[in-house]
């Protein structure tokens, strides 16, 4: 393929293939070495809801569908596993798997990070002590999202597993430890590893000596015999055995966000993306320290590369967002296409004084009030739907604000630009008012699939596809920048508007304990 | 004075009986009703059915409004739908480009910049999003006018500025650049709006193969059109990249 065409065509590989294992679906996207996609596969798989509150995946189908999709990607390639130098994984963030390490077998579905059946378990595990217990070693509050009680609940309510698991027969995951597991052979000499990212999800890894706390472990209960190894986010883990790829290196493992960060190359102490989807995740780089959060965000591991020093972020996440948009359009009809959103609120110049705070479950980040509930605010007779359309993307604009101030006050530092990604970044009049609401340059790269990028990236650097974290940086292009146009008066009392509308949502629900 | 068309007449009479009263009517009840002999009333009828004007349904033989009429009044594209869609491509087209890239449609007179991706350089750049191109002088303007009528009707009305040396403004000389613009399928601009600087472009089609914007990239004269010949391959780059959002928006492959 080396022909005159230099446009439009991809070069002749070698190339690094990234599995995205994601809540809904799995994917496996071809790079070449500019970063630039050869192709994609993906296949959607099943979501189990046994009960209110409860979600669950069929591990067996997941890993059936990652080899589906990786054969997929690389047919639509026109390669071999010759011309593949390394395989990089990222994955839903803490959905916990159990499965019996001689046959391969899940001992149950895995609970996925949404599962809220550990409510109950988080609440006792907190004892006199609260959600915060072990923040210090974990940089997590006591939440059902995490793995750590999910492995509790699994020990518990599968009969006989508890026995099985202290007899070392069961090995427990998240997602990409089951994925890694059975692409380097499963029960045929599969590794049995989990990376620091994902580690940091768990409830159960120390932030500062990256080791598995025993002191943790013991008050949840989970025997440290069902423990993947934990390894940096990249360097070989082993090769893979059969399949389409056999052979080729298995070389990076990131959480999803921490993928994005990593694809966006935020190397520096103090780079920050912000991916837009039905939620909204922002993390920042905090270098080579664990930040405590005193302002509601999370301290989690950001990346580690080889056997260099481990770097940090904070995280802040914003539940409603994209999802905001849907319900505007599903719930309301306000809108018959997501797109249109920026229509409607084109057609106004402002806010009309009206102010939306989505807070259908609750106040998150950094306020952390689940007696909150949703509000529209300031309305009056001049008030239209196009201003409403307005306010709820302003929602999502100041809801950012709000996290990145809360980074700004635990981490000192400035933010001096935001990296944008996901599917909300087609709205240009959410980016500009991001910008606008932020005071800071909002830039968009050139390749939105930044979570599989960033797999690719790390697998590339361990086999030495890529010299270094510049040379990644090399390839980051600028899709587009929005630079701030608004007047500080005018942010000042918006921004002091929108807190009010906050305030306005706060003590809705009364305690039903009480 | 100009002859009424009598089969339009007899048309627009059968959609007004099937819209009020009975939602669905057969072949005789219609030509019954219009005082029309069944072989004309089921031409008519056949005709409106191949335009899905009019819908019929397979078991009872009868005779309703087809969906195309709902498309009629609610016919418009969605900008920012047409943007959400371009994204993936024209990110692409840039990278493989070197270029930037624009996404423009028809608006007032002129070109809608509705979406721009900065050429994959380090050097600052502004957003363009919102700013308006001439109709006459650019590639985004030109492939309007070649293949969206009322583009066409407003640029020959319009006057055509010289901007350039270069600019083509004679309404014959014009005429006949459309016409190889339509033949050919894309649009260039070779420093006929703004000195130094060429672009190419393509048009976009939604899935009714209505015109509904186009794709450009543009750059400096010496790398877009190096000794004042355009790039092939850029050419089949931007056209690559238009047929892939039109396919994205329903167009059939062409």
């Amino acid at each position: 393929m080396t022909d005159a065409h230099t446009t439009g065509t991809h070069g002749s590989g070698p190339f690094i293939a990234a599995i995205d294992q994601g809540t809904t679906s799995s994917r496996c996207i071809v790079f070449d070495k500019d970063g630039r996609i050869v192709s994609v596969d993906q296949k959607e798989h099943e979501q189990i809801f046994p009960k209110p509150g409860w979600v669950e995946h069929d591990a067996t189908e997941i890993w059936e569908n990652v080899q589906e999709v990786v054969a997929g990607a690389i047919v639509k390639a026109g390669i071999t596993s010759a011309d593949v130098k390394a395989i990089g994984i990222t994955n839903q963030r803490e959905t916990t798997l159990l499965w019996d390490k001689n046959t391969g077998e899940p001992v149950h579905n895995a609970l996925v990070w949404q599962d809220t059946r550990t409510d109950a378990l988080c609440k006792e595990l907190g004892r006199n002590v609260g959600q915060d217990r072990f923040r210090r070693e974990t940089g997590l509050p006591l939440a059902s999202y995490f793995a750590g009680p999910k492995v509790r609940w699994l020990l518990d309510n599968v009969e006989g597993l508890r026995e099985r698991a202290e007899r070392g027969d069961i090995l427990f995951g998240t997602m990409d430890s089951w994925v890694i597991w059975n692409l380097t052979g499963g029960t045929d000499g599969g590794v049995h590893v989990t990376d620091v990212t994902n580690a940091s999800r768990t409830l159960l890894m120390n932030l500062h000596t990256m080791a598995w706390d025993e002191k943790i472990l013991s008050s949840i209960g989970i025997p440290a015999a069902v423990l993947p190894e934990i390894r940096s986010s990249a360097e070989v883990y082993g090769n893979a055995k059969g399949g389409i790829l056999d052979g080729v290196p298995v070389a990076s493992a990131l959480g999803d966000q921490q993928a994005a960060l990593f694809g966006q190359t935020c190397f520096s102490e103090g780079e920050a993306k912000s991916t837009y989807g039905t939620g909204t995740f922002m993390l920042m780089n905090t270098g080579g320290t664990p930040v405590n959060s005193y302002n509601g965000l999370l301290t989690t591991v950001g990346y580690q590369i080889g056997d260099q020093p481990p770097v940090y972020a904070l995280e802040g996440s914003i539940a409603v967002t994209g999802s905001l948009v849907q319900w505007m359009r599903d719930q309301m009809g306000l809108i018959k296409s997501a797109a249109e959103i920026e229509t409607l609120a084109s057609s106004v110049e402002d806010n009309g004084g009206a102010y939306f705070v989505p807070a259908f479950s609750g106040l998150f980040a950094p306020y952390w009030r689940p007696d909150a509930r949703g509000v529209i605010t300031g309305l009056t007779r001049y008030v239209t739907k196009a201003h409403i359309a307005r306010a709820v993307l302003e929602a999502t604009a100041w809801q950012t604000r709000e996290i990145s101030d809360a980074m700004t006050k635990d981490s000192g530092v400035e933010l001096t630009a935001l990296k944008v990604d996901g599917g909300m970044t087609s709205n240009n009049l959410l980016m500009q008012t991001l910008a606008d609401f932020l005071d800071a340059p909002v830039v968009r790269p050139m390749v939105a699939e930044t979570t599989c990028l960033g797999a690719a990236y790390a697998a590339g650097l361990a086999v030495g596809f890529w010299p270094d974290t510049d040379a990644l940086r090399a390839n980051w292009r600028r899709a587009a920048e929005w630079t701030p146009r608004m007047d500080a008066d005018t942010r000042a009392r918006e921004y002091k508007s929108w807190l009010k509308a906050v305030e306005r949502t706060m003590g809705w629900i009364e305690d039903e304990e009480s | 004075m100009a002859k009424n068309i009598q089969s339009l007449e007899r048309a627009a009479a059968m959609l007004r009986l099937l819209a009020g009263g009975e939602r669905r009517l057969g072949l005789s009840d219609i030509a019954s009703s219009l005082g029309l002999a069944k072989g004309t009333a089921h031409g008519i009828l056949r005709t409106l059915q191949l335009e899905g004007f009019v819908e019929q349904d397979a078991a009872s033989g009868r005779y309703q409004l087809g969906a195309e009429l709902l498309r009629l009044g609610n016919s418009y594209l969605d900008v920012h739908e047409l943007r959400a869609r371009a994204l993936v491509w024209t990110d692409d087209l840039a990278r493989s480009s070197g270029e930037s890239v624009h996404l423009g449609v028809l608006h007032q007179h002129g070109v809608l910049i509705v979406h721009h991706v900065f050429r994959p350089d380090d050097s600052r750049q502004v957003l363009e999003v919102g700013a308006m191109q001439p109709l006459h002088s650019t590639a985004l303007g030109k492939v309007l006018s070649a293949y969206d009528p009322v583009a066409h009707s407003e640029v020959m009305e319009a006057e055509r500025r010289s901007f350039t040396g270069r600019t083509v403004t004679e309404a014959g000389a014009f005429e006949s650049m459309l016409d190889l613009i339509r033949a050919q399928g894309w649009a260039a601009d070779a420093e006929e709006t703004w000195e130094g600087v060429a672009a190419v472009a393509a048009p976009v089609h939604d899935r009714r193969r209505m015109p509904v914007g186009a794709v450009a990239v543009t750059g400096a004269v010496e790398r877009v059109a190096p000794g004042g010949t355009l790039r092939p391959e850029l050419i089949a780059s931007v056209r690559d990249c238009a047929r892939a959002v039109s396919r994205d928006l329903g167009a059939g492959r062409f």
